[in-house]
């Protein structure tokens, strides 16, 4: 038995470095999006990361609970680049003040715009086919 | 080597060590869940954004050396040898160092900011070596064992695939990762789908050798059965993390992948219903046996949590719930009623705790019990209520703005918040008689020495 155990984890086990390595390639072969600048975007998610804004925001649905969904709010037209600075600076509710640099605020917006360039989040969005299998509308 | 070193019992000590992470992940949690009903509570001093991250780690680091210690207890009774000391007790500084230095992190302000399990990646180094020295333990122990039974395979599989989505995880820090969103979105639940898979493997492994013990049999953990069900795990863990992320504009064959491959769950779901008719006599026959009591709930625990995770991998229902605080339900629904119920089986089976020697704390480790269970119920039908109405509100029309829906889910959350207080009392009790009644019994050593 431990034989044919043995054979059965190795081989998917290599399936699973195969699958895995078909996800790390991506980057690698597509051009970043347009609409941002993918050096200070990479810096920004530093920022982002650094001040642990996923606690309480989410991206794409993932994240904490007690903010908003983050993803689109450069586009949104009630909300945008000009809200986003003072809500940093002062905090609102649960949300402290942060004490963020203007470089360090201009690279989070460039984050939050790689984001918003990335698809649209909001779950209205999306349309479901046959098989239970959910697609993105076509047209933002 | 030092002769006291020798003496020590690293399996004990490292499920005591696990019982204190689980108190402090309780107040933790119990203070992170007060930010929804005061929003300026300890604002300006820990805040939300640092009590998180501590609840958060506090509960993993209650799983991971729980885990590790149920490993070592294990081997030591299936292999009859001890693991290295020298090796073990590296382990344990190890572990020591990285979680003083990850709460001091927290405490200053010193975020990893990832999502789930985060901390400044420094601390990921005696993290890694520490379980460096638990593979190498855990080679030395087995290797002279053939026709291994599936807990040492699930073992195997869980300490070897821990360190790979470990390291995985850090991909992030090579900027080209960093830039591309998506994928990093992508690989960041891939980790987080699989470092669960791995501990669940740990766990599971250790639930089918406390039945191997209870049983007084070894058929549990060497029949087909038992493989085919190893080997379905841990084909989920590898590939069903894709429906984490159905709605991130990743590759589309990551999400077909993760949907076919949660369908195969119905498989252990359809076993659950099978198996429990026959579970049923051997539950009255063991009922007053802790260890086996703790184990039937965490039984139960997955039926209700396997059932919302095969819905929840359904895309179709998965847009309701994505998003919303269904997903917490499931994720605390899982680490406590699953994982935190089969350490406890643990606890009281390596700890060696005795009824007979303390039957005055029988009634009030019965009561807990139920109230632990009780509470965990209320807790999860609270989170459950609270993320279906966000659900609703997410795929309405005409939404009304974020703050408002939030005060919507007060009821839900005041639940919540006090349901979460009753299992930091009752966890609590429970650990507290166990980490007594261990040290007055002195179990950190081994007892034939």
């Amino acid at each position: 038995m431990n034989i044919k155990v043995s054979t059965i984890f190795i081989l998917l086990c290599g399936v699973f470095l195969i699958y895995s390595f078909s996800i790390y390639i991506i980057p690698f072969k597509e051009k970043a999006a347009v609409g941002f600048d993918p050096g200070q975007a990479a810096f920004g998610r530093l920022v982002w990361q650094k001040h642990n804004c996923q606690s309480c925001h989410q991206l794409y649905g993932l994240g904490g609970y007690l903010g908003p969904d983050l993803t689109n709010i450069i586009s949104n037209p009630q909300k945008g680049e000009v809200v986003i600075a003072p809500l940093v600076k002062y905090g609102v509710k649960q949300m402290p003040a942060f004490d963020l640099t203007d470089y360090e605020l201009s690279v989070l917006i460039q984050f939050l715009k790689s984001t918003d360039a990335s698809g649209i989040s909001d779950p209205r969005n999306f349309i479901k086919d046959n098989f239970g299998m959910i697609n993105e509308h076509e047209i933002k | 080597m030092n002769m006291k070193l020798s003496k020590l019992n690293f399996g004990s000590l490292f499920l005591l060590f696990a019982l204190k992470m689980l108190l402090f992940g309780l107040v933790f949690g119990v203070l992170a869940s007060l930010s929804y009903v005061y929003p300026e509570f300890l604002k300006d001093k820990l805040g939300f954004i640092s009590l998180r991250p501590l609840h958060v780690s506090s509960a993993m680091f209650w799983i991971i050396l729980g885990a590790t210690g149920c490993i070592y207890s294990g081997l030591q009774i299936y292999t009859g040898t001890s693991a290295s000391n020298q090796r073990s007790k590296w382990q344990f500084i190890l572990w020591t160092v990285a979680i003083i230095g990850i709460f001091f992190s927290y405490f200053l302000k010193d975020f990893g900011g990832r999502e789930y399990w985060e901390f400044n990646p420094i601390w990921a180094l005696p993290i890694v070596m520490a379980w460096i020295l638990f593979i190498s333990n855990f080679i030395t122990m087995v290797k002279g064992f053939k026709q291994w039974p599936v807990y040492v395979w699930m073992w195997l599989t869980g300490i070897i695939f821990f360190l790979f989505t470990f390291l995985e995880n850090y991909l992030w820090i090579f900027p080209i990762f960093r830039s591309h969103f998506v994928t990093d979105m992508t690989i960041q639940w891939k980790v987080n789908g699989s470092l669960v898979g791995s501990w669940n493997q740990i766990l599971y492994g250790t639930a089918f050798f406390l039945m191997d013990r209870i049983e007084n049999s070894k058929s549990t953990g060497r029949s087909k059965l038992a493989f085919f069900m190893f080997f379905l795990g841990l084909f989920n863990l590898m590939f069903n993390w894709g429906h984490h992320i159905y709605t991130l504009p990743t590759e589309k064959y990551i999400r077909y992948i993760g949907y076919w491959v949660s369908m195969t769950e119905w498989v252990f779901f359809i076993r659950i219903i099978y198996e429990w008719k026959k579970n049923i006599t051997t539950i009255q026959k063991n009922y007053h046996h802790f260890p086996y009591r703790f184990l039937m709930a965490s039984e139960i625990w997955v039926f209700l949590n396997m059932g919302q995770a095969i819905l929840m991998s359904i895309p179709a229902i998965n847009i309701f719930t994505h998003g919303t605080h269904v997903t917490v339900a499931h994720a605390m629904g899982t680490t406590i009623g699953i994982n935190s119920m089969i350490l406890l089986a643990a606890c009281f089976e390596f700890l060696n705790f005795n009824l007979e020697k303390h039957a005055r704390k029988i009634k009030t480790l019965n009561i807990t019990f139920w109230f632990l269970q009780s509470f965990l119920l209320l807790f999860w039908l609270a989170l459950n209520g609270a993320g279906i109405r966000k659900g609703i509100w997410q795929m309405s029309v005409n939404q009304s703005s974020y703050s408002q829906m939030m005060e919507s889910l007060n009821p839900f959350i005041s639940v919540f918040v006090v349901s979460g207080a009753g299992l930091l009392i009752s966890f609590s009790i429970i650990a507290f008689v166990l980490i007594k009644s261990s040290i007055s019994r002195n179990v950190i050593y081994h007892q034939d020495s």
